[in-house]
């Protein structure tokens, strides 16, 4: 459980001295319980006082890293709903092949060289499970030669040893340990510094296993509940996730393994897994049309919700706009402007739309937070040069903000300022109507 | 030692719904449906079964949409031309309810025969949506639920700005009503307390806290539902509500599913994409407490409803 300030103030020196920076030690055991700052800025603390407080700051759900030319990392969650504060670590995507597939190395190319942009952002497969089905060595150089993204192997001791000799030095996920291959695939991980995955039906049988598996030496763990069952896969996520969060249980602090490669709807499965927990999701091929809608979860569900997305502020044409066409101004927040750009794209008329850099807030929060006014506007219409793009002088300003018009005739003296519809949904039918 | 499983043990529960009504109850449904009556977050049953089981609802329009996509139009054909038609087909695609939603063409009798034709034709039970206008949804809805008197049919939709005619309408004449607001958890809160003020009892009352697609705002819809469900719980009596989200109509107006021609070549295979940015944008929401999502595309409607049975069987 994560201490108190009060707790952290006992095991302090209780001199005040200042050199942390803040004026007591109770201030600096506030700041340290809110996480905003290292133990290791007080110089005097004692060495059992730092056991002590690194117990109980270590996060309840263990991070596992696996590594390569690039990371994955998964774990070190603290909530159990997004709201409550965010989600961290993304769950890594991987696509899975076969070791016994000839065109292996083709597909992995492919599949590596894969990326899509979601608002300015662009995407990736994360990483590639090869299953042990034929000469895993020859396999893995096969996909080393196209790509250099983070490894899960599948498939028995025997027949994954070959496949880690053919990538040592990186930090490997190999799946998985059972009742009853624990000790060699423990074995494996420990000789190669593999993270392992732990397969058990109950969280009684994974704590079983996980119990053994530590006392060889193998930390980095992953569970997987053996189920794609829908139900069943959620209820023993959500469980490990609050005895985790709730009871800082650390026999099943570790992240997630969801095997969508199993599943009867792998689409489902996984985005099931995207929402409740999952640290790694395991597709069964590499097809862009399943994938990019599963970055895009990904990216929605792990978005901080103090931080909103927000789109690149600019000038943006919709419907191919020419210079007699109208000019519509809004925000940057995410959901704003695909509201309007969304209104004007559907019905086919073509306007240019400005939107402004309000720092991600929709109209009528940024105005009331002053990030949206006539002088923001005004910067955003000179420094997009607007002017050079349209044969009509006109600004169309949310309605929501009627009240800027006037301003705004003084920001910007040789256009003529229109005011439009509060709603977005509104705006074809202002556009036919009052911009003729 | 066995670890002790950790259960939450909540005060509240959301209240059940029944929509439709049958000839025992006073309409002509073949069968009615009961939603909600939860006392868990979303099937979690280890903590306590879930009572109902969440329902899909296929949206129907009462004349051909020019603006839904081609790839609506395959599945659908030329019964999109005929409400009852569509209605029927809607059925046989798997629907558990169906959404009819009238236009701004619509004229009270028009409206009224379009329901009649679509109670004939099906024996689901119905939801019907005004066209989204104040004064249209009133003219229209109003005749309506004097028709369909009896069959517990749900009329939305009811909004903060235009409530009060609906609401007294479904009062008279036996309905429910859908109760919509903008993604926030104190408005929705509002909205059933006015709503609720007028004397319709709360087990009458479905609410439409809104969602965005996949890709256009779905986690807000996503953490205010998870809200609303946790509040409830809790034991805030005025959140105590099933919802019904519309995954469809968001998800189907998303460039995603929407467009096929001068997109990213990233975006892989239209018509596979447009059916998983529906699909994934419902199967979100079921997850975080959707009762009823209202979808367009058949394919949707069998993966969605085949991991609601997967989440129910466990």
């Amino acid at each position: 459980m994560a201490l108190s300030g009060i707790q952290i103030y006992k095991l302090l020196p209780q001199t005040n001295c200042k050199e942390c920076g803040f004026p007591t030690c109770l201030a600096f055991a506030m700041k340290l319980a809110a996480k905003q700052v290292e133990l290791s800025t007080c110089p005097y603390v004692t060495e059992e006082s730092k056991t002590q407080l690194a117990e109980s700051s270590a996060p309840p759900i263990r991070l596992v890293a696996l590594k390569a030319g690039t990371e994955v990392k998964a774990g070190n969650e603290v909530v159990l709903f997004r709201h409550e504060k965010t989600f961290y670590n993304k769950p890594g995507i991987f696509v899975r092949f076969k070791a016994s597939d000839s065109g292996i190395a083709a597909k992995a190319a492919a599949a590596h060289a894969y990326s899509v942009n979601y608002v300015g952002m662009d995407f990736v497969v994360d990483g590639f499970a090869i299953e042990a089905d034929g000469d895993l060595g020859a396999a893995v150089k096969a996909v080393r030669g196209a790509t250099d993204r983070p490894l899960v192997l599948i498939g028995d001791a025997a027949a994954i040893e070959p496949g880690l000799q053919a990538c040592s030095g990186e930090t490997v996920l190999i799946h998985a340990a059972d009742a009853s291959n624990w000790e060699a695939m423990a074995a494996l991980a420990a000789k190669y510094k593999a993270a392992l995955a732990v397969k058990a039906d109950t969280l009684d049988g994974l704590v079983d296993l996980i119990e053994k598996i530590k006392a060889k030496g193998v930390e980095d763990l992953v569970l997987d509940f053996d189920t794609t069952q829908l139900g069943k896969w959620l209820a023993m996520s959500t469980q490990v996730r609050r005895l985790a969060i709730k009871q800082n249980f650390r026999a099943l602090g570790y992240p997630v393994f969801a095997p969508a490669y199993a599943a009867a709807d792998e689409g489902i499965f996984a985005a099931e897994a995207i929402a409740k927990y999952a640290g790694f999701v395991v597709l069964d091929k590499f097809v862009p049309e399943n994938v990019y809608p599963l970055l895009v979860l990904r990216e929605n569900i792990y978005t901080d919700p103090q931080k909103p997305i927000q789109v690149q502020p600019g000038i943006y044409e919709i419907n191919s706009p020419k210079p007699e066409d109208p000019v519509l101004i809004t925000t940057n927040f995410s959901i704003t402007y695909f509201a309007v750009a969304n209104e004007v794209e559907g019905s086919g008329l073509p306007a240019w739309l400005v939107v402004t850099d309000a720092e991600g807030m929709s109209v009528l929060t940024a105005w009331a937070a002053g990030k949206f006014d006539a002088e923001r506007i005004a910067k955003a219409v000179k420094g997009f040069d607007v002017a050079s793009k349209v044969s009509k002088k006109r600004v169309v300003l949310p309605g929501h903000v009627a009240v800027l018009s006037g301003e705004l005739e003084e920001e910007l003296p040789d256009w003529e300022i229109r005011v439009g519809p509060r709603e977005a949904v509104d705006l074809p039918a202002f556009m036919k109507q009052a911009l003729n | 030692m066995p670890i002790e499983i950790p259960k939450d043990k909540w005060p509240g529960s959301i209240k059940a719904v029944t929509i439709g009504a049958t000839a025992a109850e006073g309409g002509t449904r073949a069968k009615s449906i009961t939603i909600g009556g939860q006392n868990t977050m979303p099937y979690l049953q280890f903590e306590k079964p879930t009572p109902n089981t969440p329902v899909i609802a296929i949206e129907i329009k009462s004349r051909k949409p020019e603006d839904w996509s081609p790839l609506l139009e395959k599945p659908w054909g030329e019964a999109m031309a005929d409400p009852a038609e569509w209605a029927k087909k809607a059925e046989a695609a798997g629907a558990d309810l169906l959404v009819l939603a009238l236009t701004l063409e619509d004229t009270p009798d028009s409206a009224v025969k379009t329901v009649k034709a679509v109670l004939a034709a099906s024996g689901l039970p119905l939801v019907v949506w005004g066209p989204g206008q104040a004064e249209k949804d009133n003219e229209l809805l109003v005749p309506v639920a004097e028709a369909a008197k009896g069959e517990k049919v749900v009329l939305g939709v009811c909004e903060d700005k235009n409530y009060r005619t609906i609401v007294a309408t479904a009062m008279a004449n036996g309905h429910l009503v859908e109760a919509r607001t903008p993604m926030d958890v104190n408005l929705a809160k509002q909205l059933n307390i006015l709503i609720s003020d007028m004397g319709l009892p709360m087990d009458r009352i479905v609410m439409d806290p809104t969602t965005g697609a996949l890709g256009y705002g779905i986690e807000y819809g996503y953490s205010v539902m998870e809200r609303l469900r946790l509040a409830a719980l809790q034991g805030d009596a005025m959140t105590q509500l099933p919802m019904m989200v519309t995954p469809g109509f968001e998800a189907w107006k998303a460039k995603e599913s929407k467009v096929g021609e001068g997109v990213p070549e990233a975006w892989g295979d239209w018509e596979a994409r447009a059916v998983n940015w529906e699909t994934l944008t419902a199967m979100a929401l079921v997850e975080s407490g959707a009762d009823v999502v209202v979808l367009r595309h058949p394919e949707s409607v069998k993966r969605v409803k085949a991991a609601i049975g997967e989440l129910m069987a466990a």
